[in-house]
């Protein structure tokens, strides 16, 4: 009988190796794919047990974690939740988390891989583990200019500082209060939700980075004046014959201006009167002329199809390839398939503002663990170099006078030398117009770039043009920085 | 056994049985284990109410420890004069264990926001007193295991009573689909957790009896000699029965229990690999029908294969508590979230069928180790009772009782772990529930009394 009560034994220990075994596989080898299931209440619970990180603008909160006196012990409180939304994002029980809460979500919670050391700590301890605070490079006060200067237009307003890539303004409309998603009513964050979703104007987007993306209309006349010069040799004198309308090779569409005659007086007009005056005419002419690559190389250096994350993911602005010589002319003024972000328009001036080198865009100064250890700190860097110091200097003569004397003079401040560039892109015949300003300022020594984009015309239809609209918005934002 | 040496002091016992034979020194350390359970436990309590409440109440702590200590350590003091040479170890180990369960059952308690006789915890406490003083009495009726053998056939009769006494109507109850309930008034019992005792007890006898013939004859087959077909009269019974189990109480643990328990009784008797190839052969076939013939098997097989799909994590009696109970094990990680800071209450039957989870959920890995461990432990503890014994009945029953123990801990933990398809069935000693551990406590008895027997008796001459 022994014989056979070793056997059994052996099988009892075979059922309880396999008990060791298949705890272990759950508990260490699939905790985490366990915990990462979209299903597992428990992750959330947790995150709502500890103390999230804060989020801060200038030094003060606009995302904190406090004590809650409900279920979870804590509360995630946005103040001026609507003003820094597509910021900070939400995080919500339930609909996930959208904007840098999303982005630097394991960060926030304390549970990146450079946090590691500070978990282990916290578990010797015993003290509950504490996310790390992230500090963005948005200045409150321009932040608030920017809003209110967009009013109750849709639309957004993004403001970099070009020598070091700092997003120091970014405002998206409409938006939504990130409170009211992030109570501890999963019902209610998704009625809220699902209203917010169906809301017009899309306020869940932030389309200074994302969305369906607009025509840049004639500020892309900025990459296509740079390709000009510095891709296919063309001069800023160098001109082409100056028509009232352009038939568009290949096609019996004819392209105007947007004044409806001649770019100016004379027979022929130059690059720089072309770009002064915002003419769409010889704009086309020069693409044509120059040629697609010539084109979409300069687009791609700005930035277009490129990844970019701010650190949210930039949806990359875009244009056609493989284009002819009709819908080249009219991508050549921003038309056609192109298709771009307020931040990648801001990136235009940047560029041009400090001497052709582009910083790369960024949303964060430094992360900081709760022990004040520094996890993380911005320093400023390359994104690309688009231009050479000699375009970025006639670029900016050309914005410049586009302000001071041409197209785009509602942007002019009185004492201070104003680079920059209209656009009122068509959407399609009916449609209203999608509205920009992009500039800097000041030209001799740029602080800030900016972009302004209106969509829906502004309320106006046909009849607003970026000059009436985006310009004064951009104007206020430039004054706010330098002071005035 | 070690024969004297020669030369050696011939008045004194051999080495060998001068070691076993001292009762003082084996019940000391039941004592100071037994002590340190009760410790351990009271330390739990306390645990699970700083984690979840933030502070120590000392009424509730009082009265979810005190009692169950007081009687255990009743139950050693009884030890010390009937049952003296006792194995030291199965009275501490089910002290630990019971105690644990009820810390976290407490648990649950608390994160539901009851108390007093509507707390699960309290009531289990009830039952532990009850389960100590019911296997006391059993410890202290069958002073000698032998007679047990002579109601063979009693227990047959009583073990099939409590089979069939949840389909009886009126006093069946069904609860999640299982019929294997019985309840009279606000009380509930499954009678099929004592009826194993009763079958343990009647394999034994019956299987000392007949072993003869279910051994020595039968054809031989790629060198297994197999039984002849009039030989199969028991184990097809018993398939039957195991059978009907599935079909008519919607237990699929249950059928797998009292299946593995006799196949394995049977092969430890006759010594005959062919009994194990015949039942596992049959009851694959049964379970392979039942899976195509019952939904509810059917439900089972399928949430255990493929849990996280979607439609199955939704549908009734899909994979969502499986699930849950995964996400809760893989929450608690290496070392768990300590006890009263996770959330095991997310899971359906936290304190009953998924005690474990909620266990590895709090006490994590290391806890869950320790708690295998224990009860390996206690197996292995019965196991070496049936190696040591001297009569086939209670070398039977020792492996019998230490079999379905861990058979059913198998079964049980291995469901909520998906190594096998997940079926009711209690968690030795910690889920809450009566029957559970008034079955346990009366299996520790019967260990305890063999191992007594065992000791008090070495086996020097034939």
């Amino acid at each position: 009988m022994s014989k056979e009560l070793k056997r059994v034994t052996l099988v009892v220990l075979l059922m309880f190796a396999a008990l060791f075994a298949s705890t272990s596989i759950i508990q260490y080898f699939q905790a985490g794919s366990l915990s990462a299931d979209g299903r597992n209440s428990r992750s959330l619970y947790a995150s709502y047990d500890q103390q999230r990180g804060p989020i801060l603008a200038g030094g003060q909160p606009i995302a904190e974690s406090v004590p809650s006196s409900d279920e979870y012990k804590y509360q995630r409180v946005y103040s001026n939740g609507p003003l820094y939304s597509q910021v900070t994002g939400y995080f919500t029980q339930g609909q996930g988390s959208t904007g840098i809460e999303q982005s630097l979500g394991k960060e926030l919670a304390g549970t990146s891989d450079s946090q590691f050391l500070t978990r282990l700590n916290s578990i010797f301890t015993g003290k509950s583990p504490q996310g790390a605070s992230v500090e963005t490079t948005i200045d409150p006060n321009l932040q608030q200019v920017a809003w209110d200067a967009l009013g109750d237009l849709q639309g957004a307003v993004v403001a970099i500082e070009p020598a070091t890539g700092r997003i120091l303004a970014m405002v998206s409309k409409p938006t939504y209060d990130p409170n009211l998603l992030a109570v501890h009513d999963g019902q209610q964050v998704l009625d809220t939700y699902n209203q917010l979703l169906a809301a017009p104007g899309d306020p869940l987007i932030n389309r200074s980075i994302a969305g369906n993306l607009n025509p840049p209309g004639s500020t892309f006349k900025i990459v296509t004046s740079s390709a000009a010069l510095q891709n296919a040799g063309i001069a800023a004198t160098d001109s082409v014959p100056n028509l009232s309308r352009f038939p568009l090779p290949g096609s019996d569409n004819t392209v105007s201006n947007a004044g409806g005659g001649t770019c100016g007086g004379g027979d022929t007009v130059t690059l720089q009167t072309a770009f002064v005056l915002s003419c769409n005419i010889p704009m086309a002419e020069f693409g044509v002329k120059m040629g697609e690559k010539n084109l979409t190389d300069m687009a791609k250096a700005f930035g277009f199809g490129r990844e970019l994350n701010i650190p949210m993911a930039v949806t990359p602005s875009s244009m056609d390839s493989g284009m002819g010589d009709a819908q080249l002319a009219l991508s050549s003024f921003g038309q056609w398939n192109d298709r771009v972000t307020p931040l990648q328009v801001a990136m235009f001036s940047a560029a041009v503002a400090n001497g052709g080198l582009l910083m790369t865009p960024t949303l964060i100064d430094s992360i900081t663990a709760p022990d004040l250890t520094s996890i993380k700190s911005f320093s400023a860097s390359e994104f690309a170099r688009p231009l050479t110091t000699a375009t970025s200097q006639t670029l900016s003569m050309f914005m410049t006078e586009a302000v001071s004397s041409g197209a785009a003079t509602n942007a002019a401040i009185s004492g201070v030398s104003v680079a920059g560039k209209t656009g009122t892109a068509e959407n399609g015949s009916g449609d209203p117009y999608t509205l920009w300003f992009t500039g800097f300022a000041p030209t001799e020594n740029p602080k800030v770039a900016v972009a302004v984009l209106v969509e829906n015309g502004g309320g106006k239809g046909q009849s607003g043009t970026g000059n009436s609209l985006a310009a004064p918005i951009a104007k206020k934002v430039i004054e706010a920085v330098l002071g005035k | 056994m070690t024969a004297p040496r020669p030369g050696g002091n011939a008045g004194t016992p051999p080495r060998g049985i001068r070691r076993i034979r001292v009762p003082q020194k084996l019940r000391n350390l039941e004592l100071f284990l037994v002590v340190f359970a009760c410790g351990i436990n009271a330390a739990a309590v306390a645990l699970v109410q700083l984690g979840a409440l933030g502070g120590i109440d000392l009424a509730t702590m009082l009265t979810l420890g005190l009692g169950l200590s007081v009687l255990v350590l009743g139950m050693h003091v009884a030890l010390r004069f009937v049952a003296p040479n006792a194995d030291p170890f199965i009275l501490p180990i089910a002290t630990v264990v019971n105690g644990i369960g009820i810390a976290m059952i407490y648990r649950i308690d608390v994160s539901r926001n009851v108390s007093g006789w509507d707390s699960t915890a309290v009531r289990q406490v009830v039952w532990s007193g009850l389960a100590i003083v019911l296997a006391l009495g059993v410890i202290l009726l069958i002073r000698n295991y032998r007679v047990l053998q002579r109601y063979t056939y009693v227990a047959m009769f009583l073990a099939g009573i409590l089979l069939l006494l949840p389909m009886l109507p009126g006093i069946g109850r069904e609860v999640y689909g299982a019929r294997v309930w019985i309840g009279i008034g606000p009380f509930s019992f499954q009678p099929g957790e004592i009826a194993k005792i009763f079958l343990a007890v009647f394999f034994a006898g019956y299987l000392v009896q007949r072993r003869d013939s279910l051994s020595m004859v039968g054809r031989k087959v790629l060198g297994i000699r197999f039984p002849r077909a009039r030989d199969l009269g028991p184990i097809l019974v018993l398939w039957a029965l195991s059978m009907s189990v599935i079909v008519f109480q919607r237990d699929l643990g249950t059928a797998l229990l009292y299946f593995g328990l006799f196949v394995v009784m049977l092969y430890v008797a006759t010594g005959r690999t062919s009994w194990i190839v015949v039942g596992g052969g049959l009851f694959s076939l049964g379970a392979v029908i039942a899976s195509q013939v019952l939904p509810y098997v059917n439900d089972r097989f399928t949430a255990w294969l493929d849990p996280f799909n979607q439609k199955r994590y939704e549908e009734i009696g899909g994979s969502y508590q499986l699930v849950q109970g995964l996400f809760g094990l893989g929450n608690g990680g290496l070392i768990g979230t300590g006890l009263g800071e996770g959330r095991p209450d997310i899971t359906p039957l936290a304190q009953s069928d998924y005690i474990f989870a909620s266990l590895g959920e709090e006490l994590g890995l290391a806890g869950v180790f320790a708690v295998l461990a224990l009860y390996l432990l206690f197996v292995a503890r019965g196991l070496r009772i049936s190696f040591a014994g001297h009569d086939d009945f209670g070398r039977l029953l020792g492996v019998g009782l230490s079999f379905v123990f861990a058979l059913q801990c198998f079964i049980v933990i291995g469901g909520v772990t998906r190594v096998i398809p997940l079926t009711g069935l209690t968690t030795p000693f910690m889920a809450a529930g009566g029957s559970s551990l008034v079955a346990n406590w009366i299996i520790a008895a019967l260990l305890i009394r063999l191992s007594d027997t065992v000791r008090n008796q070495p086996r020097l001459v034939i």
